[in-house]
């Protein structure tokens, strides 16, 4: 009797010690997250004055990489929401057979690929057309190989995440524009689409997240710059690239600025996740 | 295929709605096979870009430890493969058990109305850029590090060879450290969703015979879970092996193989990170870059076999992680 009622107690026990140790490793995972924003926010917010938005980062401002991290996000997106939406289109569409099923898994597997071997490949592609003549050697350090840096990164990510959006959308939906007579390209883009338009929106809204915040592929590409934005072919700032480049300042000031410059770069990031979830909400509200 | 479709020339003329539908899709799966193309143009281009080194150096390349950027012109990987190869496997050590206790913990203990915002903060983790972890490692985790961890980790296990030497707070076990963090959201929500593609009369039947919620979700759902949970460390590894900028800023870069744990060392990403812009021989950028290209066959093959362990586990990709 007494070893039977041993033995249940000692599973209690373990059920409720292993209940704790999930629910440790949940907090123990948090604090770093924790203590990043707290370090953002504290040391960040000391270096924050108006001028810190308006002078360039020769000056200890960050100004043109605020400039520069928007324009590159702006060109990125103009590039790679197109071509990753049809993509997305066509794997959940067209793509249920043999041929889609492999276009998904190199899709998957290219959201995969190391940021730093992305800038690489735009470094190497305009080395390369350079080489032959086609393009100017000068753009190997400009905007324009860094928007193709970032796009390359942006476009496999909106494709999966639109496919996933599109796939939310029921059959019976489809079946009835096309019951209507409708083309089913007209079926896609005025029915489907639409009424997936905010799962759609924030994949896109994640992806340029996700490139807003990359650093080692604009390395080699954007360079970066103490100047003003200064066009397409002429190297450009960005606010990961001086969070860098602060970071390994010689003194503590351009430390503190590197500080103030994640607090703002990590502010966008969570603007744009609380946008994306004000947008879902607000399209479910209007239907 | 349409029973009434007028053959062309008969009744209305053909009009942009029948051209349409062939078009559209014709147009789509041409971008969509483009998308897949990039992959090829990429490796195409990364081998053009690096064929001076690979024809140069050979095979010498894989098996060399020394980089020298000067007459005599030598380029060796092995250091850096080695220091990706190390961090990475700290990454894991210290990243897959606390992964698996938050995904067990969300899908199968957790009381449902902190499972969502939970579920939510920690996917939070991801949307940290990777440079802003590398500001916080060289300010807040490193001095944490040199100070209070190493010193008590070489304490205990000091008698080992991994632990020796004077801890300094920027080395490979904090980059190890911070390439955890790193990777915590994606083993984590992949593993979750591992987890809860697990048919509940699995957890029914385990209940019924009067397991714990443990032994449940140990007997019923972790053995079924397995191949996705193994797929989702896998997937882990991937991003640990590439990661750049945190490990940069805080590996110490130094191009050295050493057993010690807290000695600096050098990653292929870091050693691109930081030489790429001073390569001062052609020879030398063109090494560079075939280390870019062994760094993404490496990932190419790990996502590959992740890929192909999830397989049908999951029913759509890990998305934002």
């Amino acid at each position: 009797m007494t070893f039977r009622f041993d033995r249940d107690t000692r599973r209690r026990w373990k059920d409720l010690a292993m209940n704790v140790a999930a629910f440790l490793c949940v907090i123990l995972a948090l604090i770093p997250l924790g203590s990043l924003l707290f370090e953002a926010s504290v040391r960040g917010l000391r270096s924050i004055t108006p001028s810190f938005f308006t002078l360039t980062t020769a000056n200890g401002g960050i100004g043109n990489a605020i400039q520069g991290t928007l324009i590159l996000i702006a060109l990125t997106a103009v590039i790679a929401l197109p071509v990753g939406i049809l993509t997305g289109i066509y794997l959940a569409e067209y793509g249920k057979n043999r041929v889609g099923a492999a276009v998904r898994f190199f899709v998957d597997v290219m959201t995969q690929i190391p940021s730093i071997v992305v800038g690489i490949f735009a470094f190497s592609l305009i080395l390369e057309l350079g080489a032959t003549g086609i393009v100017s050697q000068r753009l190997v350090f400009s905007t324009t190989t860094g928007v193709i840096a970032l796009s390359t990164i942006m476009i496999p990510f909106v494709a999966r995440t639109s496919e996933e959006a599109l796939r939310l959308v029921p059959i019976s939906t489809r079946e009835s524009a096309l019951a209507l007579g409708i083309p089913r390209y007209r079926a896609i883009l005025r029915v489907v689409l639409p009424s997936s338009s905010s799962a759609v929106i924030t994949g896109a809204l994640l992806g340029i997240a996700r490139v807003g915040g990359e650093t080692a592929p604009l390395l080699m590409t954007c360079l970066g710059s103490p100047f003003w934005w200064q066009g397409l072919d002429q190297p450009c700032e960005s606010l990961p690239h001086t969070i860098y480049v602060f970071a390994l300042g010689p003194d503590s000031a351009l430390n503190q600025a590197a500080w103030g410059a994640s607090l703002i770069l990590v502010l966008m990031m969570l603007a744009i996740a609380i946008v994306s979830r004000v947008v879902v909400r607000l399209r479910s509200v209007s239907r | 295929m349409h029973p009434f479709r007028r053959s062309p020339g008969v009744g209305r003329p053909v009009s942009a709605d029948t051209l349409g539908d062939p078009l559209f899709q014709w147009f789509s799966t041409a971008v969509a096979l483009g998308v897949v193309g990039l992959l090829v143009l990429i490796t195409v281009i990364l081998t053009l870009a690096a064929q001076d080194s690979i024809r140069t150096l050979g095979l010498g390349f894989l098996t060399g430890n020394v980089w020298n950027p000067v007459p005599p012109l030598v380029f060796g990987a092995v250091p850096f493969v080695y220091g990706t190869l190390v961090t990475s496997a700290l990454a894991l050590l210290f990243g897959v058990p606390i992964s698996l206790g938050i995904a067990i913990f969300l899908s199968e203990l957790s009381p449902p109305w902190l499972r969502i915002p939970l579920t939510y903060v920690v996917e939070l983790l991801a949307a940290v850029p990777s440079v802003v972890y590398g500001l916080w490692g060289i300010f807040v985790l490193g001095p944490v590090m040199r100070v209070s961890i190493e010193p008590v980790v070489q304490n205990i296990f000091g008698f080992l060879p991994i632990f020796q030497g004077n801890p300094i707070g920027t080395d490979k076990f904090t980059a190890g450290v911070i390439l955890a963090i790193m990777i915590i959201p994606t083993i984590s929500a992949v593993s979750r969703e591992a987890l809860l593609a697990v048919p509940d009369n699995q957890r029914e039947a385990a209940l019924s015979l009067g397991a714990t919620r443990w032994e449940t979700t140990r007997v019923g759902v972790l053995r079924y879970a397995r191949a996705g949970i193994f797929g989702a460390i896998i997937l882990g590894l991937g991003r640990a092996v590439g990661e750049t900028m945190a490990v940069t800023m805080t590996i110490g870069n130094r191009n050295a193989i050493s057993l010690s744990l807290f000695d600096q060392g050098q990653t292929i990403a870091s050693w691109i990170a930081n030489n790429f812009l001073n390569a001062t021989d052609p020879l030398e950028l063109s090494a560079l870059i075939e280390l870019g290209l062994v760094l993404m066959l490496m990932s190419l093959i790990i996502n590959i076999f992740a890929r192909l362990m999830l397989g049908r586990v999951l029913r759509h990709g890990e998305g934002a992680a």
